[in-house]
């Protein structure tokens, strides 16, 4: 179902990334632009799009549901073809250009999260949305979210961090980051780049765990799981539900 | 065909079916009647699977329907609003539930045909005026040759040549010993084509009874009528 939505947000990637290009003169620095940009647009466009594809889609939910189609295959099929949409979008907007500009691990390390982290929000979008049939909350909701995974959480990591400073919480710290796909993503591909030794002591904690191929592969299965856990969740609800 | 076995379903504190107990053969077409809120779409929907009861047991041809969706496989269902996605064409949605249904490779273009349909297979769905999408959704609800048909306020929203297109439909539909459930406000519609009147208030059952039961007892000829006075009588 073609959208134009989904067209112009593929085409302000395309733009955006290769925007940061031009500007920047070494590659790596634009990828990193390019991280953070796509870090705090990616999960509200997904979390914004999906709910309200959601809540568009409730009623024809309802006919296609009198038909003698499961309610898990209804949810499911919602859920990948929202997937495959913002893939799509991703990988042309932002793979494309990054690879052709960029052919290093790095990139290839970012449109990985990047549509991990599509993913992620895409669930947790439709768990909102299961939870509750009106709108406003839906959309309230998610947008609560998004502010908690993007804003919130960091600054109470900082708070924490800032408060025992004293004390060797670097390892903590690690395990604390795997609660937030977003900051996940973000120490993933950040650690593949020379910023990593600007960060002193507790980067190199976190370098140590994720430059090893296990550590990625870890990082991966917890995104992984990101996706599964809300899914599930959602799928759980939908099937009980009164539509 | 269908039996309805001591329903309950509560909505927080709203008691929409209570008790409800109701067996109807096939063969048979039935008027499913009630004031706003007595519980009419709760029992269509918790037969459609879409609402769980609190209690109480569902079954089609003598099999239990609740959690299950295979038994949809016999059920055309024409909604009182139609649901379509807004920028799918009237095409696109039948080879949409087409592949919903591969298991069926009979079709009934009937009504489809008799509604002039293939004239509007180009427009988008959010283009058509309220006539045009409650033809289409009674042309799906027939598609697939179903053993029963559910139809939720058919006739409301339909010009009067439309009306009887759908009404002959239906005539000719139930005289195949299936079963026809209608839910209307507007009774008048009704008249000549149901056998049944299931009223339905407050949640529970208040009677359900052929017309010509009804036509004995209350003397009158008119649906609303029969109905109106019914209700005045025994509880």
């Amino acid at each position: 179902m073609k959208n134009w939505v989904m067209i112009v947000f593929t085409a302000l990637l395309f733009l955006a990334t290769l925007g940061f290009f031009a500007l920047e003169g070494q590659n790596e620095k634009a990828v990193i632009g390019l991280l953070n940009l796509s870090l705090l647009l990616v999960p509200m466009l997904s979390l914004i799009f999906s709910i309200t594809y959601y809540y568009n889609m409730y009623d024809f939910l309802l006919l296609i549901l009198a038909q003698p189609i499961k309610r898990k295959k209804s949810i499911f099929s919602l859920y990948l073809s929202l997937l495959i949409v913002f893939s799509l979008s991703i990988t042309i907007g932002l793979g494309l250009p990054l690879v052709l500009f960029n052919p290093f691990s790095t990139s290839y390390l970012l449109l990985l999260c990047i549509l991990l982290l599509s993913a992620v929000f895409i669930a947790i979008a439709l768990w909102a949305a299961v939870f509750t049939n009106d709108k406003s909350k839906g959309i309230g909701l998610s947008l609560l979210l998004w502010v908690y995974f993007v804003l919130l959480f960091d600054g109470i990591l900082l708070l924490g961090m800032y408060n025992f400073a004293d004390y060797p919480i670097e390892k903590y710290v690690l395990f604390f980051t795997f609660l937030n796909p977003v900051d996940l993503s973000r120490i993933m591909v950040l650690m593949q780049t020379q910023t990593a030794a600007l960060m002193g002591y507790s980067g190199a904690i976190f370098k140590q765990f994720f430059t090893t191929q296990q550590g990625l592969g870890i990082a991966v299965l917890l995104l992984l799981s990101w996706v599964v856990v809300p899914l599930t969740f959602a799928f759980n609800k939908f099937k009980k539900k009164d539509l | 065909m269908i039996a309805f076995e001591q329903l309950n379903k509560k909505y927080g504190k709203h008691k929409a079916l209570e008790n409800v107990s109701l067996s109807i053969p096939k063969g048979r077409v039935v008027a499913l009647i009630g004031p706003n809120g007595s519980g009419k779409t709760t029992l269509i929907k918790s037969f459609l699977g879409l609402v769980s009861l609190n209690s109480g047991d569902i079954f089609f041809q003598e099999k239990s329907v609740l959690k299950q969706s295979d038994y949809r496989k016999h059920i055309g269902y024409m909604p009182q609003i139609s649901r379509f996605p807004e920028h799918m064409n009237v095409k696109q949605l039948f080879d949409f539930m087409r592949s919903l249904r591969k298991d069926v490779k009979d079709y009934d273009w009937d009504l489809y045909d008799k509604f002039e349909i293939k004239k509007l297979e180009k427009k988008r769905l959010n283009a058509l005026s309220g006539g045009m999408k409650q033809k289409v959704s009674a042309a799906l609800a027939l598609l697939f040759k179903p053993q029963l048909l559910l139809l939720d306020e058919p006739t409301a929203g339909l010009d009067p040549k439309s009306n009887e297109v759908l009404k002959s439909k239906l005539l000719n539909f139930a005289s195949e010993d299936r079963l026809i459930i209608i839910t209307s406000h507007i009774l008048s519609d009704l008249d000549d084509l149901v056998n049944d009147v299931v009223y339905l208030i407050d949640g529970k059952l208040k009677f359900y009874e052929s017309i010509n039961s009804l036509q004995e007892k209350t003397k009158e000829s008119r649906l609303t009528k029969m109905i109106a006075e019914r209700l005045e009588m025994k509880n």
